[in-house]
């Protein structure tokens, strides 16, 4: 009975509460669009409920998520990006799809880190989310780039 | 990219004006640092206080810039606030550099 639905919204309260928790923002595969944002995002009333250090590992882990596929997935081309995340009990749980390259055979970089004493200058992204996330997963559907991951939230949520 | 340097006799220390040194201006940051280093200068400190964020390639900018100053002159950095200290800790870049919780007193005495 479709029409029940809609006429009784309240009756699926999970489902309404998921989407008032959600934000999702658009982006042009540009590190500008990039750096405004996680500016506007980290703006928004949903990370203004994070702590400072919640709200520091977060934009750090979305900013080398989002310049990864600015700079290799869409290494040829623009496109589009879209991250949703959403904050519940067990942190922030993130989404970003991208309609760019697949991932070198398919899967995540190891993200291993290379010794400081050889004076890196990359190779650090991977490392960092793979670090301060979980339950880190990839897929390539349809043509699309899914990569989804958990930040715990350490400490209350204010 | 605003980079402010301050000429003391021993050292120069060059303040950061940017919020953020990100994916977005790493490139600004390297082309105006290698300006700024051109000299002989020992030490160079790098005042963080007013970054707020660095990405991996912001690290790997200010990594680019201890590289080009060479072996015999020193790089070190100051005031790293609270997110810009977990990205250099993480990736273990801390060890490389002297960080100064603020920026050494003695050094604007010294000459």
């Amino acid at each position: 009975m479709p029409d029940d639905r809609m006429n009784n919204p309240t009756r699926y309260p999970a489902v309404e509460e998921a989407v008032q928790d959600a934000t999702r923002i658009v982006i042009p595969s540009d590190p500008f669009a990039v750096r405004h944002g996680l500016k506007s995002l980290f703006q928004s009333l949903l990370l203004q409920k994070l702590d400072e250090a919640n709200r520091g590992k977060a934009e750090i882990v979305l900013a080398e998520a989002l310049n990864n596929i600015v700079e290799h997935a869409y290494a040829d081309g623009k496109g589009e990006i879209e991250l949703t995340i959403c904050l519940n009990r067990q942190g922030l749980n993130c989404k970003i799809v991208d309609h760019g390259a697949p991932m070198p055979d398919g899967a995540l970089p190891s993200g291993v880190l290379g010794s400081p004493d050889d004076l890196p200058e990359g190779g650090f992204g991977w490392h960092l989310i793979r670090t301060l996330s979980e339950d880190l997963s990839y897929a390539r559907v349809a043509g699309q780039n899914q990569l989804t991951f958990r930040l715990t939230t350490e400490q209350s949520v204010a | 990219m605003e980079l402010n340097a301050e000429v003391l006799s021993h050292a120069v220390i060059i303040h950061v004006m940017e919020d953020r040194i990100d994916a977005a201006g790493a490139i600004q940051f390297k082309e105006r640092m290698r300006e700024l280093v051109a000299g002989t200068t020992p030490v160079v400190i790098l005042d963080l206080s007013r970054v707020a964020f660095v990405d991996s390639s912001g690290l790997g900018a200010v990594v680019s810039v201890l590289k080009l100053m060479g072996p015999d002159r020193k790089l070190q950095l100051s005031g790293l606030t609270p997110t810009v200290e977990k990205v250099f800790r993480l990736t273990r870049m801390d060890t490389i550099f002297t960080i100064h919780l603020t920026l050494p007193e003695e050094l604007r005495h010294a000459g």
